[in-house]
């Protein structure tokens, strides 16, 4: 019964309240399923951590991406003003570094925000124009006003009737198969 | 039952201001009626109108290039001793008023201040245009502007490379950053309402375009969390690049010697101008829009309201900056400076500056009466005159300040021409009409954040297994 059935991906069912959403998800999580996904037209304040989703790595990306402007920007400066092309000014020092403190700023800031964007799109698996949540036709309104729970044929607790009968409990407006 | 009946109110600390959104909106509402002018709601005529006669001016801007181009920047009215000109005026100006944006998206986004939610996203499409406007200038002033990517570090034959000591190099990097973080804060922004008008939209190109724009974006709770946490961190990291920007441009004056340029009053001044310029600016844009699409629900009272006093507030910075110039010039004892105030007061320009102190210190304080700032007719008027105020203060500074600096004789006078007036009002048109295409083909209000805003986007913990 539990096998995974391939062109299949789950069930979903539809909510529509931020409140039932949350409810849904903390009942499924309880009730052992880790496999699922919540789709919902806004942020809901908690539902990632009702799937226990509490970390990301965002802020590590951006730091990195930040200290690479940093280092890269000043280093950058450096060599071209001090190695490369050095001027002598009247004996002023060639590594001016106050001088270089603007673009090293700006270049920090420009890595950093690159990598936030790009982090945040690579962790999200984006762009990803085809998922099979798209084959459900009542899904288009996930970016609407409805609020959607699936719980995927890959979890080891899935079973096609029992996770059905699971759902329709939650009192969900209504249950899908999930093609993929 | 009965308290289902009852019209859903936005919580506010003070009761008697407008509220950020108006009453009896659902998720479903809300959404309708900001995709509707994208998607189903027929174009008006007043927009056709409105973007032809824009679209004259950036023909015009095209045609004024194009010339300039084949003759040189000669055809301005830049020459020794004011070699700066318009050219330079309209990049301040420009830049200026893109900071209002940034300023709303992301320091109020910072200071949790939810009036800014259905403002941002039409503000940040403001920067953006503003930005590219304002980075036209110094290209074109270049004289061989297709050989602006010299300003860059890149390895090439000549063995040459920017001179990092240099504001102007500063600026490169400044306005290019911006520009692309600028970019990127307002796409972030958009992927969630682009999914929106994928799953709305009724015509197959419209389904492929917005699709291909929203990446796949499908709302799951993780990709909301990371989402979230990156808009979060940009807006951290854009708060204070939009500070930097203006100082980096107040630095290519102040870095140099020049009597009412060599100031360590002019970063502060110089951004407070830019956010006030930038406010009004928002007001002229937000101001009719509301008005012609019916968007007073989303864009209040409130929000006038709160942008008159933030408009009021930066006057009162920048009033204190021009003081505090004057001030200075006579207390240094510098006679080059003492003189270049009275030049200014009463020299050859003084029209300029009694217009500036007019426009950006005698009308602002208009907005202290709650009357002109609950009216959007005066609030337009006022901003109408600070938008042209701060393009008359920077006017004022660089051409008083080049046209007589120290020995009569390398004196002399600026008077822009024809070509100068043509690629100014032409960069207005380019910007008016990229304001035009952006109302009508992606969503001027952030939808997904104002759905936020609703009184039933909250979780109600208490109905909670």
């Amino acid at each position: 019964m539990n096998r995974r059935r391939p062109r299949y991906y789950g069930l979903m069912a539809e909510f529509d309240t931020p409140t039932a959403i949350v409810a849904a998800a903390r009942r499924a999580y309880a009730e052992g399923y880790r496999r699922m996904d919540t789709y919902t037209p806004f942020p809901v304040e908690g539902l990632a951590e009702e799937l226990h989703f509490h970390r990301t790595r965002v802020p590590l990306i951006v730091l990195l991406g930040g200290l690479t402007g940093c280092l890269g920007g000043y280093f950058l400066q450096y060599w071209i003003m001090a190695i490369y092309w050095p001027v002598n000014v009247g004996g002023r020092p060639l590594n001016s570094w106050p001088m270089f403190i603007p673009v090293t700023f700006e270049l920090t800031v420009l890595l950093a925000a690159l990598s936030a964007v790009l982090g945040m799109l690579a962790l999200n698996g984006l762009p990803h124009p085809y998922h099979p949540v798209f084959n459900v036709p009542r899904f288009s309104l996930a970016s609407q006003d409805r609020f959607f729970l699936c719980i995927e044929a890959s979890d080891p607790r899935f079973d096609r009737s029992a996770t059905r009968y699971f759902l329709e409990s939650l009192a969900p407006q209504e249950v899908s198969d999930v093609e993929s | 039952m009965a308290v289902e009946q009852l019209p859903p109110r936005v919580v506010d600390r003070e009761p008697d201001l407008p509220p950020v959104i108006g009453p009896g909106h659902t998720f479903r509402s809300v959404t309708d009626k900001i995709s509707s002018i994208v998607l189903t709601r027929r174009t008006p005529p007043g927009w056709f109108a409105g973007f032809a006669i824009s679209f004259l001016f950036v023909m015009l801007l095209g045609f004024a290039v194009g010339y300039l181009l084949i003759k040189g920047v000669g055809i301005w009215g830049i020459d020794i001793p004011v070699a700066w000109g318009f050219a330079i005026v309209n990049f301040v100006w420009w830049i200026g008023i893109g900071h209002a944006g940034t300023l709303i998206s992301a320091i109020l986004l910072l200071l949790n201040q939810k009036w800014r939610t259905s403002i941002n996203r039409f503000a940040e499409a403001m920067t953006l245009f503003a930005v590219a406007c304002a980075a036209m200038f110094p290209l074109l002033h270049l004289g061989r502007p297709w050989l602006f990517y010299w300003l860059f570090p890149y390895p090439n034959i000549m063995n040459v490379q920017p001179q990092f000591r240099s504001p102007l190099v500063w600026d490169v990097f400044a306005v290019s950053t911006y520009f692309t973080v600028s970019l990127l804060f307002w796409f972030v922004g958009l992927i969630p309402d682009l999914a929106t008008l994928r799953d709305r939209a009724r015509s197959a190109a419209g389904r492929f375009i917005y699709g291909m724009l929203a990446m796949g974006w499908r709302g799951s709770a993780r990709h909301w969390k990371r989402y979230e946490v990156a808009y979060l961190l940009l807006a951290g990291l854009s708060t204070p690049l939009v500070v930097s920007v203006h100082t980096v441009v107040s630095f290519d004056f102040s870095i140099s010697i020049l009597p009412g340029w060599h100031s360590t009053i002019f970063p502060p001044y110089f951004v407070a101008g830019a956010i006030f310029s930038g406010f009004a600016m928002v007001l002229t844009i937000a101001i009719p829009l509301r008005k012609f699409y019916g968007l007073e629900d989303f864009i209040t009272l409130r929000h006038l309201d709160n942008s008159g006093k933030v408009m009021l507030a930066t006057g009162l910075i920048v009033a204190y900056g021009y003081m505090s110039e004057i001030f200075l010039s006579w207390y240094s004892k510098d006679k080059f400076e003492w003189f270049m105030t009275l030049n200014r007061i009463r020299g050859p320009y003084w029209m300029v500056f009694w217009s500036v102190m007019l426009c950006n210190i005698a009308i602002p304080q208009l907005l202290w009466s709650r009357r002109v700032r609950l009216s959007p007719r005066a609030l337009f008027l006022v901003s109408l005159a600070i938008n042209t105020g701060m393009w008359l203060e920077r006017y004022m500074i660089v051409i008083t300040s080049l046209s007589r600096d120290f020995m009569p004789s390398a004196w002399g006078r600026y008077a822009a021409t024809v070509w100068d007036y043509a690629v100014f009002t032409g960069t207005i048109g380019f910007f008016v009409a990229l304001m035009f295409l952006f109302v009508r083909f992606l969503p001027a209000i952030s939808i997904f954040e104002v759905r936020t805003l609703l009184p039933q986007a909250k979780v109600k913990e208490e109905s909670l297994p």
